[in-house]
């Protein structure tokens, strides 16, 4: 995962990054190296991260703001940069004073910064200079201050009312002029029922074909990062479950695979081989949601019985481990809150034999089918270069024929030794995707198979007792097990001070969790990139041309799980 | 009502009681789903725990068309004026379902953002707790709503009880 000699000292970066840039470059402790930039340089630094050949970061993962009050430079702006050619990846780090939080914006670097930049504007009040549409994305129009930061009131509400809610500037006017033919402007959502949820779209239709469109999120933006300051670690574990709800395990294991990383900790072989047959049987469960929900919109109603009969088999499975069905909270910091049941493995074969089954038949229903075929072939089509653009990862970007899926690129949990491809299409429409999606459910299929096989004997939690309580059989009988159980309890676990990065392969593609800890027993600050927030931004740019029934099959295709995406 | 042995039998009974059989078992349910909740909303409709069984399987997504809304999931405060809007769209008699914790008390988003239980916006008449609450637990909460309907306890026959008084007076 992380090379043996630091990307610092295999590249000279001092040649290849601007010279009068003053910059300082350290090894993070996750293995990325970071870089501080003051924000005069921090434009050419980020252009020729992108643009020189030996760096070649194409994906902006993440932007996100940190307040750190104490400091003489009260905010910090973090870019995470990453290159799928090379496989490196660089954090760049801005100070900033707190009487001008300003710095450039990086839309024209990268089209990702769209959305990444207006939710470090709305949280810390961080202002992009030239960011073409800077205005609050997650919290709503009356809100005041910005929740993220410090000095912010946890539980500090504000009101809105009917009258203030948001419309686009652009759908105000009413354009005039001979090309102007019936136009009108249509909202779609936030109650709508092929939004899934909480999505709000406003488009401009000419006769029926959209000319421009903008979204707005936020409806379900739930202050995860709030919440998660203000309890302890392992507290923050059901949280995680609420991102992506569909697939609550992936999320679990990813945040506990970054604490342990910090930690410099790692769980038992038989945690983290259960934690990957749980995690492929949830990222089933998700595709099996996204292609069923996309099916019933364009009338398929069918296959959204067939897909959702395998996941009450699976969500079988989770309870009897986890004892929840939907949020199951299975994993913990160290490895998972207990063992599985004794017929695990047997349940887990006759998922193998049952599922396929559903897959098949919905194969044979659809895969051919003319209606779906002319409805999804060459809808919402992006290239890889745009959607790389973007910042898409995951199943919607393979669907644009880029191979990069974090379980082979950047293995975890042991995914070097199982056996599995990594489905791929060129076509990057709304067709592909869906290829995509079903032949993933397969390949998971794969996984599990060989890691129930590989299954191990032993512990499913480390046995680090700074980390994960001892067993009460001890506690009741040693001293010293009682004291650990006690300041677990009572401090909970310190993680040492320091930043990471840890990321791993979401249902919906790059789950990345940054997380800063300042050696208390709460978290300062964790951002969570979540995978269809960058899917989501670009959709608004892939409907100019469309019509509405070609919306709602792009928007099925996506995957935009409200959890994730507002937090 | 024929018998078996061929002769008929008049049952009587209130008008009031007619109708509230009837609608009791015709509920049209509208799902406001918005998180975790209406995934297991879904699975509550789908064909494992088949909601049709108790005659409210006719999901409606227009609020003209649906007599029970259903709240399932965090309301937050950008949220909130919509679901007003919606739930004053429903024709009477309505009711509403607060499904999961964050329906009925905002849960555990004390949060900034987050309305601390719908009841803050509509009047709900059960609350199903829960995070999520399993489709056993939903169904549950509309068989406790039937009864409610049947015996006229509803905040739907209070509002109404409240009107006649009103008129009485």
């Amino acid at each position: 995962m992380t090379e043996s000699r630091p990307v610092a000292e295999q590249l000279p970066l001092a040649r290849l990054l601007p010279s009068d840039a003053k910059l300082a470059v350290a090894q993070g402790g996750d293995g990325h190296t970071v870089l501080t930039v003051d924000r005069e340089h921090l434009l050419p630094v980020l252009r020729a991260f992108k643009e020189r050949p030996e760096l070649a970061c194409d994906l902006l993962v993440d932007i996100c703001g940190v307040d750190y009050p104490g400091r003489e430079q009260r905010f910090e702006v973090v870019y995470h940069l990453a290159s799928l050619e090379r496989g490196h990846r660089f954090r760049v780090r801005v100070p900033l004073a707190e009487d001008s939080p300003t710095v450039p914006s990086a839309y024209e670097v990268w089209k990702a910064a769209d959305w990444f930049e207006r939710e470090a504007y709305d949280m810390f009040g961080i202002r992009f200079e030239g960011h073409p549409n800077l205005k609050r994305i997650l919290t709503h129009e009356a809100f005041q201050g910005h929740p993220l930061r410090k000095d912010y009131d946890p539980a500090r509400r504000w009101l809105l009312t009917d009258a203030e809610t948001m419309v686009p500037e652009w759908a105000k006017e009413t354009p005039g002029g001979d090309g102007q033919f019936e136009t009108q402007v249509l909202n779609l959502g936030p109650s709508h029922p092929a939004t899934h949820g909480t999505l709000r779209t406003v488009v401009r239709l000419d006769g029926e074909v959209i000319t421009q469109a903008e979204c707005e999120i936020g409806y379900l933006h739930r202050c995860f990062e709030k919440m998660a300051e203000t309890h302890e670690w392992q507290q923050v574990i059901p949280y995680t479950d609420r991102l992506n709800y569909c697939s609550s395990m992936i999320n679990g294991v990813g945040y506990a695979l970054a604490v342990e990383k910090m930690l410099g900790i790692t769980a038992p072989p038989r945690a983290q081989a259960v934690e990957v047959i749980l995690s492929e049987l949830s990222r089933i469960m998700d595709h099996c949601v996204c292609l069923g929900a996309n099916l019933v919109d364009l009338g398929a109603l069918t296959n959204f019985w067939y897909f959702f009969q395998p996941r009450e088999e699976i969500y079988g499975l989770l309870e009897a481990c986890a004892g929840g069905r939907l949020t199951v909270s299975y994993v913990r910091i160290g490895g998972l809150a207990h063992d599985v049941p004794e017929d695990f493995a047997a349940r887990v074969r006759y998922l193998l034999e049952y599922i396929p089954k559903f897959l098949d038949d919905v194969d044979r229903l659809v895969t051919s089918n003319r209606i779906f075929r002319d409805r999804t072939e060459g809808v919402g089509v992006i290239s890889a270069e745009d959607a790389v653009a973007w910042g898409w990862t995951g199943p919607c970007l393979r669907a644009s024929g880029v191979p990069y899926d974090v379980r082979k690129a950047h293995p975890y949990l042991g995914y070097e030794r199982y056996d599995f491809d990594v489905p791929v299409a060129s076509t990057g429409d709304t067709y592909a995707r869906y290829l995509v999606r079903m032949e993933e459910m397969r390949q998971s299929l794969r996984i599990v198979r060989q890691a129930v096989d590989m299954l191990p004997d032993g512990p499913v939690i480390t046995d680090n007792h700074h980390v994960a309580l001892p067993p009460k059989s001890k506690v009741y009988n040693e001293m010293e097990a009682l004291i650990w159980h006690f300041k677990l309890i009572f401090e909970g676990i310190r993680v040492p001070p320091g930043d990471a990065y840890s990321f791993t392969e979401g249902a919906n593609g790059e789950l990345g969790y940054y997380i800063v800890a300042d050696g208390g027993g709460k978290p300062y600050r964790i951002k969570v990139r979540p995978p269809c927030f960058a899917v989501f931004q670009a959709y608004p740019h892939m409907l100019v041309g469309h019509m509405i029934p070609d919306s709602i099959a792009i928007l099925g295709s996506l995957n935009i799980i409200a959890g994730e995406l507002d937090r | 009502m024929r018998q078996p042995d061929g002769s008929s039998t008049v049952l009587t009974t209130r008008l009031d009681t007619m109708l509230a059989w009837v609608r009791k078992n015709s509920l049209w349910p509208l799902p406001f789903g918005t998180a975790c909740c209406a995934i297991e909303f879904m699975s509550s409709v789908s064909a494992h725990y088949d909601l049709a069984r108790f005659g409210a399987e006719v999901v409606r997504f227009s609020p003209r068309q649906s007599d029970m809304m259903i709240v399932a999931g965090t309301i937050t405060d950008k949220m909130a004026p919509v679901v007003k809007t919606i739930y004053d769209q429903m024709a009477e008699p309505k009711w509403v379902i607060a499904m999961g914790a964050c329906a009925c008390t905002g849960g555990f988003y004390r949060a900034y953002h987050v309305v601390q239980g719908v009841d803050e916006l509509i009047p709900v008449d059960v609350y199903v707790p829960g995070c999520p609450p399993t489709p056993e637990a939903l169904i549950h909460g509309i068989l406790k709503l039937q009864e409610m309907i049947q015996r006229g306890e509803t905040n739907d026959d209070r509002v109404k009880a409240r009107g006649r008084a009103a008129a009485a007076r």
